[in-house]
């Protein structure tokens, strides 16, 4: 019987394919062309990455439009409608645009190198569902020159990211605007439901041998449960679509209250899909931060089966909680308990993660890269969420808090602060792997200090104007409230994160081109994509590899004490 | 040297992974259910909230006739199943046949049916709730049969062409998955539409 | 402009507040309240608070000592020891926070029963509140009363408990009523009715605004709630309830001249004090109350606004019956005097831009002539 081996670059001999591919030398056009037809789960996962880059630059810009215009009261930059267009743009974008596209990028580049396989279960459809993503981004802007064509105004949606209806209906929303954003995001959900599809296939059918479930890393397992409430959560979305075009369209009566439809029934649609989309969002950076703390603690993650079970369990108590959003529209009190107890829940198994994290830094040796400088912003900024996101759950509570500047600020803490901290990392952690070069670490903690500053002074002050009594998706306020000190130093931070951010779309810019050689292992890593080449060739593993355990290549390093034996 | 033995694996002759096309349509049709619940919610919540008529007891006729060949189809597609399995493309194109002819003749049930809602009894989607519900829910279900035929269609081509054998049988299986499915949502659909809410 | 502004806020701050010593920092400051749901909320909120606290400080300190304590030290490369996990650590971390949230729950369940439930006396004022884009409506049923964004109540003491419950339901898309002194939000929704109440225990000028993003002026959708005095609420009431029809018969209100000549007119624009009420109403290129009567109800003003005991009976915009007993026009974005009146009926654009009442494009004496028929309606 043959021997189960992994092969270790730099170790072993014919671990590599020698023979170099000729280098591609062709045109332009070509090279164009090569990407636009590609089916390789890496190639669609960089251009994941790079759209969602793009759309991040886009709806940063809006966020600084947004922070413009409130910097003073009665502030007259930006006209009201404008205003509306921008934060409806900033938040449909962030979320769907951004958030979504770039974990799927990463899902797609990481899940087979670290299960072992050669590419995702259906590649064509893999890339289907990016071009289709990427179509609905194209058609979300169009609407700036779209619909009323250049003559002026233009007709981006400016109902908000959550679309309330009757706002939606065509007697309040004539025009085109808000059939932009339903196609769009309809045409996204299409995307996005072809990807959760793929991962799922891709876990459960294509890992290498000996990779059985409970000896994946984490971020499979991670994936595999944000896949699986893509599927459940998606549909209620695509379906709340649907209806808004017939209402549009056809003259339906969904939610047309005049003829008897109900605006509380959009609400729950919307939010049936609109938590667990949290979640979507949220359980990816968790997965980073699985595979990166242990790394540079340099000890294997603290209860991998609790952390798996966590996982699950978030997902599944994060369908159940949804009308948290909604505990001011008139619930009985009865409903508003049983929303609060069951977001409360969400706070156990987000718990266990939290200290499991903590417990894997304990006794470690700890490597401050900027990758790792991320992640502890991100633990630290985590905590924070979760607890304002505890007092939100009170819903007697809530009913002051509730569409204020606190839910504002509780959420970019948990979108910025969390999940974007995370994204970060994971660019530092895994930029060497995709591109075969190091991002440069001087340039690096100069983005993390300037984020870091920028977040808290954006973020720490504005749950205080939420507390002042600030309504959110407004475009301006009285001078005599009490809220302009805070709005100030709010959008000071807000062009200090805007720096950051140039100084890493520089360092990827530098280091692309100029940065140093990254080599296979740059962080003496233990998961399987650190066995080949960076950037891997494009069948991943030159010998389909074996394992045995859950850290593949801690074993090969360590042959002493692996961690197969132990399992 | 050079390469490091690892431990032993006992399973390693029973390395089996599950059918990446199974898992795909079971996902799939999870993602489908998510949608269907969203829209049979609608219909119960808006039933008997119309501000006029038609109701659905004064012009819903409970299609017995439409029913049972839809269901019946999902036998018949079984039995395409288990020909393809044993190399009959014979009898496999047999079954197959019937179970799209099955289909259309729903199909076609569907369209007399509304054909005589819009045109007898005028009830479109701009009517009421109810015809708002009705006409998305049913047509939703109606879209997915002619998205199922289409696919049943090419199968067929392809199978009276003589280019469907044995080894397709994996993917013959996951396409009545879809179908399966298919019939299974019209037992939800009919009980919401013509039983509860009749 | 700016600082002139600012001042008038302090000075109006300081008398909305004079009951009050302790500054609050904002005049919708959920931490200050007044009436008895926003209380208990306020209570709930610092027990709250005492246990996220409590929790964040622990975990920080953890955190903040193990980066200190297992930091990589220069030189040493050995791995440190591997441990993957302990049953008894993750029940011990299990368990504490679901004794937490068990204590969090039974709080806040205890407050959600206590406020939402919590009976109707039979000597409660209701009002009935109806959202608009970008206005509100109240009506006062028992009262035969309507009034619009300025909501008056009763104040609630130990000798006369009078709690305000609202009901509330929308024209058109949603609202959210928000006061956050007086009590949580509560949505409006069309096609439903939903019920909120308080209690406000000092007297005073509370101010709040719409919290449920309802189109482009959703941000100048602006409230006020005047908590009066029982004897100064029932004057209040009394004063509402008349209408133009009776003020006509006395002849009084409508003989009252304009008293701000506007620059710039004509020097031939006849002078509008003494005289007899019948020339001037039949003048029409007078600057007068009658005049301004004639052009607002020739106009479609009156197919959106009410004036009670007029032929005007609009229900589309604020019922201006009694607009001069009110403090600001516009959802509360601006005072309610001449000029800014005069800048209103111009053009709506100037003070609220995506306002859904039109500038009517009327001249400029037309403009003057209804600002003065307003200013009568007291």
């Amino acid at each position: 019987m043959a021997t189960p081996t992994i092969p270790i670059p730099d170790h072993v001999e014919g671990a590599f394919d020698e023979t170099q591919p000729p280098k591609f030398r062709g045109t332009y056009l070509e090279k164009v062309h090569g990407w636009v037809v590609t089916v390789d789960h890496k190639k669609i996962g960089l251009m994941y990455i790079s759209y969602a880059l793009i759309f991040l630059l886009v709806a940063g810009a809006e966020a600084l439009a947004i922070r413009v215009q409130l910097a003073r009261p009665e502030n007259t930059a930006i006209s009201p409608l404008v205003y509306n267009r921008i934060f409806t743009m900033h938040g449909t974008t962030m979320v769907f645009l951004v958030g979504m596209p770039i974990l799927f990028g990463f899902g797609n580049y990481l899940i087979p190198l670290m299960i072992g396989a050669r590419d995702m279960a259906f590649p064509r459809l893999n890339a289907f569902s990016f071009w289709i993503s990427a179509f609905a981004g194209i058609l979300l802007y169009y609407s700036f020159i779209g619909g009323l064509g250049l003559s002026g105004t233009g007709t981006a949606p400016d109902v908000g990211w959550f679309a309330y209806a009757p706002l939606t209906e065509k007697p309040f929303s004539p025009g085109h605007t808000v059939d932009y954003w339903a196609v769009s995001l309809l045409a996204n959900g299409i995307g996005s439901i072809g990807t959760a599809i793929n991962i799922i296939a891709t876990i459960f059918s294509m890992r290498c041998k000996g990779m059985t479930l409970f000896r994946m890393p984490l971020l499979p397992w991670v994936y595999l449960t944000m896949s699986g409430l893509v599927l459940v959560a998606i549909g209620p979305l695509t379906a709340a679509q649907v209806m808004l075009l017939v209402d549009r369209y056809l003259g339906g009566h969904f939610f047309d209250t005049q003829m008897g439809g109900s605006s509380i029934l959009w609400a729950h649609f919307f939010w049936i899909f609109g938590h667990p989309e949290v979640y979507i969002l949220v359980l990816p950076a968790f997965a980073f931060a699985n595979e990166i703390i242990p790394v540079f603690s340099r000890k294997a993650i603290f209860g991998y089966p609790a952390m798996v079970a966590a996982t699950v369990g978030i997902g599944f108590i994060s369908l159940g909680v949804w009308a948290h959003h909604m505990f001011t529209i008139g619930m009985t009190s009865f409903g508003n308990a049983f929303f609060t107890l069951s977001t409360m829940l969400v706070s156990i198994p987000t718990g266990i993660k939290t200290f499991n994290w903590l417990a894997t830094l304990w006794g470690g040796k700890i490597r401050f890269t900027t990758a790792m400088l991320f992640s502890v912003g991100f633990l630290f900024q985590w905590l924070i969420a979760g607890l304002t996101g505890i007092m939100l759950s009170v819903s007697a509570w809530d009913w002051q808090l509730h569409n204020s500047y606190f839910v504002v600020a509780h959420f970019h803490y948990v979108l910025v602060g969390g999940i974007l901290f995370m994204i970060f990392a994971a660019i530092y952690y895994w930029f060497p792997k995709m591109t075969g070069r190091m991002l440069n670490e001087r340039l690096g903690k100069w983005h993390f200090w300037l984020m870091l500053v920028g977040f808290h002074l954006t973020f720490d002050l504005m749950h205080v104007p939420g507390v002042l009594g600030m309504p959110r998706q407004i475009y301006t306020y009285q001078a005599d409230r009490g809220w302009t000190v805070w709005n100030e130093f709010i959008s000071l931070g807000g062009f200090i994160q805007g720096a950051a951010v140039l100084v890493l779309v520089y360092n990827m810019v530098h280091s692309y081109f100029r940065g140093a050689v990254a080599g296979p292992d740059p962080w003496d890593g233990w998961t399987l994509e650190w066995s080949t080449a960076s950037p891997p060739p494009d069948y991943n593993f030159a010998v389909e590899p074996v394992v045995a355990s859950r850290r593949p290549l801690w074993d090969l390093k360590h042959p002493e004490d692996p961690d197969s034996a132990v399992e | 040297m050079g390469t490091v033995p690892l431990q032993h694996l006992q399973d390693e002759a029973a390395w089996q992974l599950p059918s990446r096309g199974r898992v795909g349509m079971y996902a799939l049709i999870v993602a489908e259910t998510a949608v269907f619940t969203i829209f049979v919610v609608a219909y119960l919540y808006y039933l008997g909230r119309d501000q006029w008529g038609p109701t659905p007891k004064q012009v819903l006729e409970l299609p017995i006739f439409n029913t049972v060949c839809l269901l019946s189809s999902s036998l018949f597609i079984w039995l395409a199943e288990r020909a393809i399995e044993h190399d009959n493309v014979k009898r496999f194109s047999l079954w197959w046949g019937i179970t799209f002819l099955l289909g259309a003749i729903f199909l076609a049930g569907t369209a007399r049916e509304w054909y005589k809602l819009i045109v007898h009894d005028h009830l479109t989607v701009r009517t009421n709730l109810f015809g708002t519900t009705f006409y998305s829910l049913v047509g939703l279900h109606a879209t997915h049969v002619i998205v199922g035929l289409f696919l049943l269609a090419v199968v067929l081509a392809l199978a009276l062409t003589g280019r469907i054998g044995q080894k397709h049988s994996e993917r013959i299986q996951v396409l009545a998955l879809y179908w399966h499915f298919v019939d299974a949502v019209w037992v939800v659909v009919f009980t919401v539409v013509y039983v509860v809410g009749r | 402009m700016r600082s002139s502004r600012r001042a008038a806020f302090w000075a109006f701050l300081l008398s909305a507040n004079a009951v009050r010593a302790e500054p609050i920092l904002s005049p919708t400051n959920i931490f200050a309240p007044v009436s008895t749901p926003a209380h208990e909320v306020h209570s709930l909120s610092l027990f709250v608070l005492t246990i996220t606290g409590g929790i964040f400080f622990t975990l920080s300190a953890l955190l903040i000592y193990a980066l200190v304590r297992f930091r990589s030290r220069p030189g040493d490369t050995a791995e440190p020891p591997q441990i993957f996990g302990s049953t008894q650590i993750e029940l011990a971390w299990t368990i504490i926070p679901v004794l937490l949230i068990t204590m969090l729950f039974l709080g806040t369940a205890r407050v959600i029963f206590a406020v939402e439930d919590a009976p109707k006396p039979k000597a409660a004022l209701e009002v009935v509140a109806i959202g608009h884009q970008f206005w509100w409506e109240f009506r006062y049923p028992h009262y035969n009363v309507v009034t619009a964004n300025e909501l008056h109540v009763p104040v609630s003491s130990a000798q006369s408990y009078r709690p305000t419950f609202l009901k509330l339901t929308s024209a058109d898309v949603m609202h959210s009523f928000w006061v956050p002194r007086l009590a949580g939000k509560t949505d409006l929704l069309p096609n439903r009715v939903n019920e909120m109440w308080f209690d406000p225990q000092v007297v005073g000028l509370y101010l709040g605004q719409c919290a449920q993003f309802c189109g482009p002026e959703h941000g100048k959708m602006l409230l006020r709630v005047y908590v009066d005095t029982p004897a100064a609420f029932d004057a209040w009431i009394r004063a509402q309830q008349t209408t133009h029809a009776d003020a006509k018969g006395a002849n009084a209100a409508l003989s009252v001249p304009n008293p701000n000549p506007v620059a710039g007119f004509p020097v031939n624009t006849p002078p509008t004090l003494g005289g007899t009420n019948g020339d001037l109403a039949n003048n029409s290129q007078a600057i007068t109350a009658p005049a301004g009567q004639q052009v607002f109800e020739h106009q479609a003003c009156i197919n959106c606004h009410t004036v009670a005991g007029t032929v005007a009976n609009g229900r589309y915009g604020p019922d201006l019956t009694h607009l001069m007993s009110r403090d600001t026009i516009a959802a509360g974005i601006a005072k309610n005097d001449h000029d800014h009146l005069l800048r209103w009926i111009t053009d709506p654009n100037d003070l609220k831009p995506a306002s859904l009442m039109p500038a009517m494009h009327l001249t400029d004496r037309q403009n003057e002539q209804i600002t003065a028929y307003l200013l009568t309606l007291r």
